[in-house]
């Protein structure tokens, strides 16, 4: 391993690291446009030049490899003239539009002129080579040629990453521009990382776009709920709104990327049928309630009409989206009832899948629910047969519509015979409609917790948001159902929940919050 | 130079035919190469040789070719540069036109060296009669064996296509064409790794200009002692001198390495057209700093150019009178390289346009030039050194460098008066059209 020094520090570093990766394990960052971690190699942008002993010229810190008894400099006078120059390189036929360009807050244009330039422009302002501007390449992504500083992020993206090549660089010298190659939309599955990578404000987000200036807006680590893959992400978020998901760096489940339908998927998560009120079934329609009312009806029928009826009577049905706290938490309330629980993870059939990162199961966590034995098996089917045979004295369904995704005909006869239906989602939904209690729950983004993804990992998701209204986090509202029902423990955090979870389930054995940490866990294999 | 053997088409009627060139000695070098020497041999020849590459950067041939990897499974290629795309440079041309085949023997001679067996000659695009000659000559080769299977029965295979150019300087950049031969943009590739070890389709190739090969036959007949008795022992060899501007006699003469620069222009070239008062001569082509006519008692070859602060580059010599405006000189290179710059460095993309600008604010009064303007220039070609990928930015820069530092009178003249004191007042060459 050779040892080199940065900046007066030593260190001692694998082979192979170019100088730049050697640098961020020290702390040290040196500035770069062109290079990405997950694509090539270009080189071009001239921003990472350092000053190496020895060296007559500057070198590129990312192309250069590090070597024994190397010493870097990356803030010698030589080194910070040639980090000026390109900066002002960069800017001479930049538009400099800040203040109605989408990228200002989290431009490296920006920053970087703050911290490397801050230099007067020597560039008369008529003389700049204009471009086109605001052109839309796909759904989701615009285009300004002016902004491009021609790093190629997006074009090696699309060239190593997605295959695709709708965009390349056309022209040549100070005219170069990004464009679509002739017959191109840019409309691949995972176009909108390329407005992520971009540096500056060449490509925006159609999407995003003018709805918000990031440095207003707040981050909380999430996971992405639109499949089984269980992308990383940060949900950026003001005033109890979702204005985009943006991928976080995991590298054992989806690197630097999401997919295009999770990255849109924030918005079923505010759509115009949020639940805000618990609601109880009047004489023919729903009438808004309160918690109280509502869980002392639920947790008192349900009580009842278990003790009266005997084991077996009850159904709970619990989907693939509930986060493993709220699985964990009616399986209690399933013993509790004597009831029988059953699960589904039920996806649209034919849904867009891919051997990258879209799956399809388009659950976040059936997984989870295998790992706590509850196989999406059928089970549920049963349930509905003996609903509609009469025999099924009570049903509660969690976070699941089964009319969406069996028989419409069969499954409402059969809901419309179940004398008790409570039903727990975030939506109001058809199935609610025969319901004689209705609790709000909140979304993922909305409550912490953990889903399960498809290759057994567990990770974390944290409220970014407030729950509309008087939607509670899935959770609390069960933990508090089960102490109505006389269950001796309360959980004050969806923590505790986990906390109990993994001391019962062998599958979660070993893990806490603070083991699973930003980047997850696999569960315990083998376990059943 | 008593003998020309580079250029002996002047003196020999129709040599680029095969039967012709085959009387006069033709493929001698090649039997003698193949069926004599190994490929080490031929190596160790050239490098003993001296041989220097003659495209422009001046690298030892042999030891280029010595970088090849030992163990290899891949393919070696030879990809011959005659882009030729060096303003005032038109030496390969006449080789490739008027004498194909002593290239076709300096491919084979090589390709055997570094064992190779497929070429690939890249030609400038507006080489038509060139490529035509190419292929004909390639054909009348393989018609009698000297291409192709079993080349003399030795068991050496060797085809040769040939590639013409769509018309980009940066594509005679080694690495820039190689991108072009592979189909895609013509973009420098960042070094390490070098061709020898990473070249055409990732496999190890070696890029050497058409000159180059064009020694490699002499020196295998008459040997390295003699390559390396003319000339300066560090860069000998018999060498083609590109004269055009404004001599008598302009043209492509073959002259040993380290004639004097006044030699060629006076004796060779004829001296300055009508007798006018030599002001600037360029040695190198258009990328190399000017030199003023105090400046020209200077052996040509590789070192002596260099130390005087200049290179040889591909000896494309450009004469200019006491007419010619220094800063309009200035602005047509730069134009010339902003036109050209691939765009992929920052420096290079955005300082090739800047250079123009202030150079024509300065010739043609566009704007308001200052006499700030002429250390701006200054600042800015020095921002352009040694900050990108190949060396188009300083083929760029140095030339602004050294007309503004060597006719800094005239340049602040110019931003004096507000137009150029030389040359009439006219409409402003129109700025490179881009699609």
């Amino acid at each position: 391993m050779p040892t080199l020094e940065i900046d007066g520090q030593r260190t001692e570093v694998p082979d192979g690291l170019t100088v730049i990766q050697a640098a961020e394990r020290l702390g040290i960052e040196i500035p770069h446009y062109c290079w990405h971690p997950a694509l090539s190699i270009a080189g071009n942008c001239r921003m990472c030049l350092v000053e190496i002993e020895k060296n007559p010229k500057l070198q590129i810190a990312c192309n250069t490899r590090v070597a024994d008894g190397m010493v870097v400099h990356t803030t010698s006078e030589k080194t910070k003239a040639a980090q000026r120059s390109v900066l002002e390189f960069l800017l001479i036929n930049h538009p400099i539009d800040c203040p109605v360009c989408d990228q200002a807050g989290e431009c490296k244009l920006q920053e970087y002129y703050m911290d490397y330039d801050r230099q007067r422009s020597r560039f008369p302002l008529p003389a700049k080579v204009r471009k086109k501007k605001a052109i839309p390449i796909g759904p989701l992504v615009m285009l300004d040629q002016e902004r491009c500083i021609l790093c190629a992020r997006c074009t090696r993206f699309l060239d190593e990453v997605t295959h695709t090549s709708e965009l390349a660089i056309y022209e040549r010298g100070d005219h170069c521009e990004i464009e679509l190659a002739p017959g191109k939309v840019l409309d691949n599955p995972y176009s909108g990382n390329v407005v992520d990578i971009c540096p500056v404000g060449a490509l925006t987000s159609r999407d995003f776009r003018f709805r918000a200036r990031v440095w207003y807006l707040e981050r909380a680590d999430s996971v992405c709920g639109a499949c089984a893959n269980g992308c990383n992400m940060e949900i950026y978020h003001r005033e109890d709104r979702i204005f985009r998901f943006q991928p976080r760096l995991n590298p054992d489940v989806n690197q630097y990327w999401m997919c295009d339908a999770g990255r849109l998927s924030y918005r079923e998560l505010q759509g115009e049928g949020r639940l805000t009120h618990p609601l109880v079934r009047g004489e023919d329609e729903f009438v808004p309630s309160t918690w109280a009312t509502a869980i002392g009806q639920v947790a008192g029928r349900l009580g009842d009409l278990a003790r009266e009826h005997g084991p077996g009577t009850v159904g709970i049905v619990v989907s693939a989206r509930a986060p493993n706290e709220e699985v964990f938490l009616l399986r209690r309330l399933g013993a509790a009832l004597g009831a029988r629980v059953a699960a589904v993870s039920w996806s649209p059939p034919g849904a867009f899948h891919d051997d990258f990162l879209v799956k399809a199961d388009k659950n976040p966590n059936t997984q989870g629910l295998r790992l706590q034995g509850l196989a999406p098996d059928g089970e549920a089917d049963q349930l509905l047969e003996m609903a509609g045979a009469g025999r099924l004295i009570a049903l509660i369904l969690h976070r699941t519509d089964l009319t969406a995704w069996r028989d419409t005909v069969a499954v409402r006869a059969a809901l419309e015979r179940v004398p008790c239906l409570v039903v727990l989602d975030t939506d109001r939904r058809e199935a609610s409609e025969y319901a004689d209690v209705v609790l709000p729950i909140a979304t993922y983004a909305e409550c912490d917790g953990t889903f399960t993804n498809h290759a057994g990992r567990v990770q974390r998701f944290r409220a970014a948001v407030q729950p509309p209204g008087e939607a509670r986090p899935g959770w609390f509202v069960l933990g508090e159902l089960l102490v109505r029902l006389g269950g001796r423990e309360s959980f004050a955090s969806a923590e505790t929940v986990f906390a109990a979870l993994a001391e019962e389930c062998a599958a979660f054995e070993g893990l806490s919050y603070s083991a699973l940490g930003a980047d997850g866990h696999p569960a315990v294999s083998g376990a059943p | 130079m008593a003998e020309r053997l580079l250029l002996r088409c002047l003196d020999i009627p129709d040599l680029r035919r095969l039967d012709v060139y085959t009387a006069h000695g033709g493929y001698e070098a090649t039997r003698k190469a193949l069926t004599t020497c190994s490929p080490e041999q031929l190596v160790d020849v050239v490098k003993a040789s001296n041989l220097r590459g003659r495209g422009g950067a001046g690298f030892p041939t042999g030891l280029k070719w010595s970088f090849l990897p030992k163990q290899v499974a891949k393919p070696v290629y030879l990809a011959v540069n005659a882009d030729e795309s060096e303003p005032g440079t038109f030496k390969d041309r006449v080789i490739m036109e008027q004498d194909p085949h002593q290239l076709l023997e300096g491919i084979i001679i090589s390709a055997y060296a570094i064992r190779c067996h497929t070429a690939y000659i890249y030609i400038r695009g507006e080489f038509a009669l060139g490529a035509e000659r190419l292929e004909a000559a390639i054909a009348e080769a393989r018609s009698v064996g000297l291409l192709g299977r079993d080349i003399l029965g030795t068991g050496f295979d060797l085809d040769v296509w040939v590639h013409r150019g769509a018309g980009a300087y940066i594509c005679g950049e080694e690495t820039g064409l190689i991108e072009s031969l592979e189909g895609k943009r013509g973009y420098p590739r960042i070094k390490p790794p070098f061709p020898a070890v990473y070249g055409l389709f990732g496999c190890p190739t070696i890029v050497n200009n058409v000159e180059t090969l064009a020694c490699v036959p002499h020196i295998v007949l008459r040997g390295a002692d003699w390559f390396r008795s003319i000339g300066p022992e560090k860069s000998p060899g018999p060498k083609l001198f590109c004269v055009s501007g404004h001599v008598e006699r302009p043209g492509t003469y073959e002259l040993p390495m380290g004639t004097p620069l006044r030699e060629i222009i006076y004796t060779h070239a004829g001296g300055i057209r009508g007798g006018r008062k030599l002001k600037a001569v360029i040695p190198g082509g258009a990328s190399m700093p000017v030199f003023t006519a105090e400046e020209i008692d200077v052996p040509m070859d590789m070192d002596s150019v260099q130390k005087a602060g200049s290179f040889l580059g591909s000896a494309g010599i450009m004469v200019m009178d006491e007419t010619v405006c220094m800063v309009w000189a200035a602005f047509v290179i730069g134009r010339f390289f902003h036109h050209e710059s691939c765009g992929q460095c920052t420096p290079c993309r955005e300082g090739t346009g800047w250079l123009e600008k202030v150079l024509r604010r300065l010739e043609f009064g566009e704007g308001s030039a200052t006499a700030a303007d002429v250390d701006l220039l200054l600042n800015i070609a020095g921002n352009m050194m040694g900050t990108t990928i190949c060396a188009l930015s300083e083929a760029a820069a140095m030339p602004a460098r050294a007309f503004a530092t060597k006719f800094r009178a005239e340049f602040e003249q110019h931003a004096t008066l507000g137009r150029c004191p030389l040359r009439p007042v006219v409409e402003p060459p129109r700025r490179h059209a881009h699609a």
